[in-house]
C-alpha cells in the first residue's frame, strides 16, 4: 500500500495517479538508459571500425611490394666455386656480378661509375642470396639462361607507390634522377611487377625493408608459447583440482586463493623483471630465449588458466561426485572419471584466453632480452627468439618508410592469430559443452 | 602422476640450462646506434659460419650499465652508446670487475626540426639551449628563476611567434644527454654571460646544472620511438622534434632541420664538423667474452667493412669517421686497451 508524505494512506484514485506519474518519469529514465547503451555500442564500432580500416588500409599494401624480373645466366662455375652448393660455397660465390651483369644489360649497359651505382642501387641487397636460392631450388636449371625476380630496394619500391614525388628537388630525394630514368626504363620494357610479397611469411627479421619478414618472429612465438603452455596448463588445472575437490577449506586455502586472485591483476612487466633475476641472472639461463620467455608468460596466465579451471570445476553438479563416491569409486578415481572430464571444454577455453592474452605481450619479454634484433630462425626452446607482437614494436620504430606497411601487414596477421585462437576456444565450448 | 613427471622435466631443463654455452654475440644500448648495429649485425650473420648477433635496444644507460653488469654469458657481451662513459658509469664497471674497450664507430648529428608545412628555424645555438633549459637568470641576473619564455619571439622577434613546444627523447637517452651537454650547457651555460657568471656563483663552473631540460611542459619527453616524433611533427606544424640524423634523412619529404648558427644539418656539414651539435656514436667491449663468446673480434672486424665514406651505415645515415680516427680505432680492436678513468676526460 502506497503512503502519502505525511504518512497517512492515499485514495486508491490518488495513488493510480501518482503512478501514472511516475510511469512517465521512469519510461524516460529506460529510454535514456537505452540511448546511452545504443552510444556506447556505436562508440566503441567505430573505435573499432577506425582501427580496422588504418590497420587495413596500411596493411594490405604491405603484404604486396614491387620485383623486377631479369634474364640471369646461372653460371655455375661462378656461383659455386668448391662445386657443392653448400652455402658456404654459395657464399663465397660470385651471384652478385652475375645479378649486377643481367640488370646493367636490362639497363642497356650504362657507362660510369655514378650510372652504374645508381643502376645497382635499383635492386635489394639480398638478391644474390635469392639467386643463390633460386640456383639450389632448382638444380636442373644451371647452366641456362633464366627470368628470376628480385625485390627492388625499399627506396624505389616507396618511389614506385608515390610516396617519393618526382616533383621534389633532387637534393631532398632519397633517390636521384638517374635512378628514376632508370626504373622508368624498366618500368616501360614491363620488367616490374606488383605482387604478393613471398618475403613477409618466408623472410626474418631485417633492416632491408624490401625483404624484412615474420617468419623468425613467428616460430619465436609458437616455441615461446609450446614452453607456457606445457608449464601452465598442467600447472593450472592441477591447482584448481586441489583447490577445488582435496584442499581442506581453512585460512590457508583462503590465503592461496587471494594470492592467485591478486597475480592475476599484476602488470605483466612484474613478471618479466622476475624472470629476469630469477632465470637469468639466478639461475644463469641465457637471454633471449623461449624457454624463458615461455617460463615467465606461463607464471603470468597461471592466474587466468586456474581461475576458469575452477569455475568449470564448481560447474559439475555434486550429484555426479556423489553418485561416483556412492557407487564405490575412490576420491581419486571420481576426480579423474567424473569431475575433469566434464569440466575440460570449460579449462580448455580458459586456457586459450589466457595463452591468446600471452602471445599479444611484450612488456615480460622486454626484461628477458626478448626484445631484440634477432635474424635467425629459433631452431628449438635454446636458441634466441622474438616474438610477433615485438617484430611489431620493432618494426614501427624503423626508420625507413616501408616499415610503416609492413608493421601493419604484420599486425593484421597477428590478429588473425588471435581471432583463430578465440574461435577455437568458443568452437570447442559449444561442442563439448554438457548442460545438466 | 603425468604432473610429477612434468615437474621434473621442467627442473631438469631449468638445471640444465647453464650448461649451454651461449655461440652467439649479444648486444644492447642506444636506440640511436641500434639501427647500425642491426645492419653490421645482419651483413655478419650472412656468412653462414656465423650466427647473426642479436642486438637489443634501450638506451645508451641501458648498453653501458648493461655491458658493465658482470662477467658471464647471461651478461651482454657488447653495449652500444651514443654518448660517452662517464667517470661515474666506468666506477660501476670496475666494482663488477669488467674491463671494457670503448671503439669509436661514427658520429651522428642531432637535429632539431619542424614540419615542412611550417617555415624553416634559423636559430643560434645559445638561443636553443636558453629556450630549453629548466632554469635561467632573471631579468636582473642575480639569481635563476624557472625558464619564463613561452613563445619563441620571446627570444628574439626574429623567431616565430608560436609557443615553445619540443618533443624529444627520455632522460635514457645519449640524444638527450648530447643535446643537453652540447647545447644547454656548452652553447648556452659556457657562452652566455650572464648565466656563466651565475652559474660559477652557485658552485657549477661548468655549467652542469644547465643540462636539465625544462619539465613545465615546453619539452615533452616522447619515448625512445623516433618515428613517433616524425608523425606528431606532421600532426602539429607548430611543434619541434629532437632526434637522430637518420631519421630526418629518411623523411626529408615531410620534414626540415632548423638551421643552428647558420649551418644547416647536412650529411656532408654535419661529417665536416661545420654543424656542431653531433655526437660521436660508440659501443663498449667486454674483455672477458672475447674468446669465450664466438664472434665478438668477426662483429668488431664487420663495422670495419661497412663504416667507410660509400658504406652501407653511411647510406643508413650515419656520418663517417675521417680515415685517421678509423685507422686508429681499428689499431684499438686489435690492441684492446683498457678503458682507465684517465681516458675519459
Amino acid at each position: 500500500m502506497t503512503r502519502s508524505t505525511d504518512g497517512g494512506l492515499l485514495s486508491s484514485q490518488e495513488a493510480a495517479e501518482r503512478v501514472a506519474a511516475s510511469l512517465k518519469k521512469r519510461g524516460r529514465s529506460e529510454r535514456r538508459f537505452q540511448y546511452l547503451g545504443i552510444a556506447a555500442i556505436t562508440c566503441s564500432i567505430l573505435f573499432l571500425v577506425l582501427l580496422f580500416t588504418g590497420i587495413f588500409s596500411k596493411g594490405i599494401p604491405g603484404m604486396f611490394q614491387h620485383y623486377v624480373t631479369l634474364e640471369v645466366f646461372l653460371d655455375k662455375n661462378r656461383m659455386d666455386p668448391q662445386g657443392d652448393m653448400s652455402p658456404d660455397s654459395l657464399y663465397t660465390g660470385d651471384a652478385r656480378g652475375l645479378v649486377n651483369e643481367s640488370l646493367m644489360s636490362a639497363l642497356g649497359n650504362p657507362e660510369g661509375r655514378k650510372a652504374k651505382r645508381a643502376a645497382r642501387s635499383i635492386l635489394s641487397s639480398s638478391s644474390p642470396s635469392r639467386l643463390a636460392e633460386f640456383a639450389v631450388k632448382h638444380p636442373e636449371l644451371i647452366g641456362q639462361k633464366v627470368a628470376v625476380k628480385f625485390a627492388v630496394d625499399d627506396d624505389i619500391d616507396s618511389f614506385m607507390r608515390g610516396f617519393i614525388s618526382r616533383e621534389t628537388p633532387e637534393s631532398d630525394r632519397r633517390i636521384n634522377n638517374q635512378i628514376i630514368e632508370f626504373v622508368d626504363r624498366l618500368n616501360q620494357a614491363s620488367l616490374i611487377s606488383y605482387e604478393f610479397s613471398d618475403y613477409l611469411f618466408s623472410g626474418s627479421a631485417s633492416r632491408d625493408a624490401e625483404i624484412a619478414g615474420i617468419k623468425g618472429a613467428l616460430i619465436g612465438s609458437i616455441w615461446t608459447l609450446g614452453v607456457c603452455l606445457l608449464i601452465a596448463f598442467p600447472l593450472g588445472v592441477a591447482t584448481a583440482v586441489y583447490l577445488e575437490e582435496i584442499a581442506p577449506k581453512n585460512r590457508v586455502t583462503e590465503i592461496i586463493e587471494i594470492n592467485i586472485n591478486n597475480l592475476a591483476a599484476v602488470p605483466s612487466v612484474v613478471f618479466g623483471i622476475m624472470g629476469l633475476a630469477i632465470f637469468i641472472i639466478a639461475f644463469g639461463m641465457p637471454r633471449s630465449i623461449p624457454l624463458v620467455g615461455g617460463i615467465v608468460l606461463a607464471l603470468m596466465t597461471l592466474p587466468t588458466i586456474i581461475i576458469s579451471s575452477r569455475a568449470a570445476i564448481r560447474a559439475v553438479p555434486p550429484s555426479i561426485r556423489d553418485a561416483a563416491l556412492g557407487v564405490g569409486a575412490s576420491k581419486m578415481q571420481t576426480i579423474l572419471h567424473h569431475v575433469i572430464p566434464p569440466a575440460l571444454p570449460g579449462m580448455l577455453t580458459g586456457t586459450i584466453i589466457g595463452m591468446a592474452q600471452a602471445l599479444g605481450e611484450t612488456a615480460p619479454l622486454l626484461m628477458i632480452g626478448m626484445v631484440a634484433f634477432i635474424v635467425d630462425v629459433p631452431g628449438g626452446v635454446t636458441e634466441p627468439a622474438t616474438a610477433l607482437p615485438v617484430q611489431i614494436f620493432m618494426w614501427a620504430d624503423f626508420a625507413e618508410r616501408m616499415f610503416i606497411q609492413k608493421t601493419s601487414a604484420a599486425i593484421i596477421v597477428l590478429l588473425a592469430f588471435l581471432i583463430t585462437m578465440n574461435a577455437g576456444a568458443i568452437i570447442l565450448r559449444k561442442k563439448l559443452e554438457r548442460r545438466w | 602422476m603425468s604432473f610429477r613427471l612434468l615437474t621434473a622435466a621442467v627442473v631438469s631443463v631449468a638445471m640444465t640450462a647453464p650448461a649451454v654455452a651461449r655461440d652467439y654475440v649479444s648486444l644492447a644500448g642506444s636506440s640511436t646506434v641500434f639501427p647500425f648495429a642491426t645492419i653490421v649485425a645482419e651483413k655478419l650473420g650472412q656468412n653462414p659460419a656465423i650466427k647473426t648477433p642479436i642486438v637489443e635496444s634501450g638506451g645508451s644507460s641501458v648498453g653501458k650499465k648493461g655491458v658493465c653488469d658482470g662477467i658471464g654469458t647471461q651478461f651482454i657481451d657488447i653495449g652500444n652508446a651514443s654518448s660517452r662513459m662517464k667517470a661515474k658509469e666506468l666506477k660501476y664497471c670496475d666494482a663488477n670487475g669488467v674491463a671494457v674497450t670503448e671503439i669509436k664507430v661514427g658520429y651522428d648529428g642531432i637535429v632539431l626540426s619542424n614540419s615542412k608545412k611550417s617555415p624553416l628555424l634559423e636559430i643560434s645555438r645559445a638561443d636553443l639551449g636558453k629556450a630549453l633549459t629548466a632554469e635561467v637568470p632573471d631579468a636582473s641576473g642575480k639569481k635563476w628563476i624557472p625558464n619564463p619564455y613561452k613563445k619563441w619571439s620571446e627570444l628574439n622577434a626574429a623567431y616565430p611567434d608560436i609557443a615553445i613546444r619540443v618533443y624529444g627523447p627520455p632522460t635514457t637517452s645519449g640524444t638527450r644527454a648530447s643535446f643537453a651537454e652540447l647545447i644547454n650547457q656548452k652553447s648556452y651555460c659556457g657562452k652566455d654571460k650572464v648565466a656563466k657568471a651565475l652559474s660559477v656563483e652557485r658552485g657549477d663552473k661548468k655549467g652542469k646544472k644547465c643540462r636539465a631540460m625544462r619539465t613545465d611542459g615546453a619539452y615533452i619527453e616522447a619515448g625512445e620511438q623516433d618515428n613517433l616524433i616524425v608523425q606528431k611533427l606532421n600532426e602539429d606544424p607548430n611543434a619541434f622534434g629532437i632526434f637522430g640524423f637518420s631519421y630526418l634523412d629518411q623523411n626529408t619529404d615531410t620534414v626540415q632541420g632548423a638551421v643552428l648558427d647558420g649551418v644547416a644539418p647536412t650529411f656532408d656539414a654535419i661529417g665536416s664538423g661545420k654543424y656542431k651539435a653531433s655526437r660521436a656514436l660508440y659501443f663498449y667491449v667486454k674483455h672477458a667474452h672475447i674468446g669465450v663468446v664466438p664472434g665478438i673480434e668477426k662483429y668488431m672486424t664487420e663495422w670495419t667493412k661497412h663504416w667507410g665514406d660509400d658504406g652501407v651505415l653511411a647510406d643508413a645515415g650515419m656520418i663517417p669517421m675521417s680515415k685517421v680516427e678509423r685507422k686508429e680505432m681499428m689499431d684499438r680492436m686489435n690492441d684492446l686497451p683498457v678503458l682507465k678513468k684517465g681516458d675519459l676526460k
